[in-house]
């Protein structure tokens, strides 16, 4: 072992360990003290409510959020990486308009993961439909599949990432419903960000909370609901 | 057999001094107390972050002291925050000497989040 090596030993050994205890060889008390070490859990059904009466046409703070949190460049050509977009839509019968954003869906039975040839593309336990970027191989598959048009393909080589948000060329991703903000107790950076309160986020599940309360009680719809996808964002209004 | 236990010995002992007299001069950063010990560390880093990286991801399983980020946070230089940016730099300086082509760096930051966010604010 090298002089200066020792030497270092020595100091760490000498130097006040505040933040670490060792508690065996090798292995440290902060380990088990820091970080949510939990799974995700199948009880939870993460989802979204969007009000489209609470969205005001032409505001784009959701989208803003999303690219500041994601890492996007918030470009919007045809290879620019969009996770989240607002779309306003026309009854051509009598003019009225509604204006909505739009994202990955979060379906129960999602199509990008039955094409997906390489398991990139999966469901977490509790519904968050990922990219392991680890594994996608960019064949756009799972692009072609998805009946929202929800995904990106990145196609220049990135600097800079989110450390959160890893992203790089090559590989697919799309709207995570913020899933390091989710793991941390946080809500996804859109709703947050909705001064009109139009994204109602949480446990589908939990008979307590807020999103499944409303929607047993007021009316709501998933988009494409005749797929039989069973989407985790349900919209408001529509 | 003991002749032979010996003349192995004598072997290999030049051989590992030389070894560790050749090894990269690392900037290692903030470093301090590491999740394993250093030699642990050399030998299997790599079945770590896989590990890790599958537990994360797929199962939202999250620990702290054992993410690709806490290692960035410790290792990265403390004079330009990165454990990419130079031939000494934490990363590169080790995997140049065992020729190891890094892939991680294409998705993760390789950089401390304090100066990525610096530099957004700039
Ligand atoms: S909306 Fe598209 S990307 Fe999201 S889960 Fe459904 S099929 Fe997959
Ligand atoms: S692009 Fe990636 S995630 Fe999509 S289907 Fe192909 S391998 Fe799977």
């Amino acid at each position: 072992m090298s002089d200066i090596d020792t030497q270092r030993r020595q100091f760490l050994k000498t130097s006040a360990g505040a933040a670490a205890i060792a508690i065996a060889p090798g292995m440290m008390l902060y380990q088990t003290a820091h970080g949510d070490t939990a799974e995700a859990s199948s009880k939870v059904r993460w989802g979204m409510l969007i009000d489209t009466a609470q969205c005001k046409e032409g505001c784009n703070d959701c989208v803003t959020a999303c690219n500041k949190e994601n890492g996007l460049s918030g470009k919007t050509g045809t290879t620019d990486s969009q996770w989240i977009r607002k779309i306003e839509i026309k009854d051509i019968s009598n003019g009225h308009t509604v204006s909505l954003p739009m994202m990955c869906q979060h379906c129960e039975h999602p199509p990008c993961v039955d094409v997906c040839p390489t398991n990139a593309s999966f469901k977490r336990a509790d519904g968050i439909v990922l990219v392991d970027r680890h594994l996608c191989i960019g064949c756009r598959y799972c692009m072609m599949a998805c009946p929202y048009k929800a995904r990106s393909f990145v196609h220049e080589t990135l600097e800079d990432q989110n450390p959160d948000v890893p992203r790089g060329k090559g590989t697919v991703e799309a709207c995570s419903l913020c899933v390091h903000r989710i793991d941390k107790g946080q809500i996804p950076a859109c709703a947050e960000a909705c001064q009109n309160k139009a994204i109602l986020f949480g446990d589908l599940n939990d008979a307590n909370s807020e999103i499944h309360k409303k929607v047993r009680s007021v009316a709501t719809v998933q988009i494409r609901a005749d797929l039989q996808l069973n989407p985790g964002v349900r919209y408001q209004g529509l | 057999m003991r002749l032979l236990v010996s003349l192995l010995l004598c072997l290999c002992i030049p051989a590992a001094l030389a070894a560790e007299a050749n090894a990269p001069k690392l900037d290692v950063g903030k470093g301090g107390e590491c999740v394993k010990d250093t030699q642990w560390m050399r030998k299997n880093h790599m079945h770590m972050l896989k590990h890790q990286r599958n537990e994360t991801v797929r199962k939202g399983v999250r620990v702290e002291a054992e993410a690709f980020k806490a290692c960035v946070e410790c290792h990265a230089s403390t004079s330009d925050n990165s454990v990419t940016a130079r031939e000494d730099s934490f990363c590169v300086g080790c995997h140049r000497y065992a020729a190891v082509k890094i892939d991680c760096f294409e998705c993760h930051a390789s950089k401390r989040k304090e100066a990525l966010a610096k530099k957004e604010t700039k």
